[in-house]
């Protein structure tokens, strides 16, 4: 049955909850810990939601210039990948096992970190650097993507992020 | 499906008020699609309208923010800038397609 309706519909667009923010702490290296907060930071800010992301730990990995492009996955210790555990400590397994990984984004248009960073950066999104991380690494503001707003503590982004809905990967 | 009339057109709507078919849309109806959620269309608009109306023939889906920056040539700030906060659903709006599916 069709309505036929006098007032047009509108999408409500701007039905943004003022006070909603997303704070992410990515605390892994490997590639496959590196996504889901991307990919997630992405569609928030694409919904108009400011986030913000700290990257602590290993999570280091993907904001180090030297790092960032050669995350990698491995299928030790990961039953998901439904191969023999032992076959993953075999020579050149995680180099194959991170090359099909990215293959598989890149079919599906998802792109590589550094370019990921770069789009979530174009989006509004703000990248935070773990101050106990930088020390423990001995690396400063030189050494990470240059996108990254600051070195700052654990305190400093808990007080940023006061109220935000959290995830921590 | 409710159908609805916008300065004269009478096009069918989904539930939230996308355009059903996208052949319904027109130059005209874009403006008063935009103009519903607060945009005046400049040439910048248009441009990027004109690319997801050609994107959306060729591939059936209505481009991301990521397809707008690869396929489109739009960065995501600009973007932003020109469809603020949830560009991509915006985009699709005045542009008589489907909310977008993908999720980069």
């Amino acid at each position: 049955m069709t309505t036929v309706l006098t007032d047009p519909i509108v999408p409500n667009f701007d039905v943004v909850d003022p006070d909603r923010k997303l704070a992410i702490i990515c605390s892994k290296g490997n590639l496959d810990m590196a996504y889901p907060a991307l990919v997630l930071a992405n569609a928030a800010l694409g919904e108009g939601i400011p986030t913000h992301l700290f990257f602590t730990f290993w999570g280091f990995d993907i904001i180090n210039r030297k790092t960032m492009d050669h995350l990698k996955f491995t299928m030790l210790g990961n039953t998901a990948t439904h191969m023999p555990q032992g076959l993953g400590g075999l020579p050149g397994m995680t180099a194959m096992s991170t090359h099909q990984l990215k293959k598989s984004i890149a079919d599906v248009g998802v792109p590589e970190v550094p370019e990921f960073l770069e789009q979530i950066v174009g989006a509004g999104g703000h990248l935070w650097a773990c101050r106990m991380s930088a020390d423990m690494m001995q690396l400063n503001e030189d050494d990470l993507y240059e996108e990254v707003e600051g070195i700052i503590s654990a305190t400093d982004f808990i007080e940023m992020t006061a109220g935000a809905q959290l995830l921590f990967i | 499906m409710p159908t609805t009339t916008l300065a004269g057109h009478t096009v069918d709507v989904n539930e939230e008020g996308f355009l059903i078919d996208p052949a319904d849309w027109s130059d005209d109806l874009a403006a008063v699609l935009a103009a519903q959620i607060g945009i005046t269309l400049d040439d910048a608009h248009w441009d990027v309208i004109r690319f997801a109306r050609k994107d959306f023939e060729a591939t059936g889906e209505s481009p991301t923010i990521r397809r707008l920056s690869t396929a489109g040539g739009i960065p995501p700030k600009r973007f932003f800038e020109l469809f603020p906060q949830k560009p991509a659903k915006k985009l699709a709006y005045v542009a008589g397609l489907p909310k977008p599916r993908g999720c980069v």
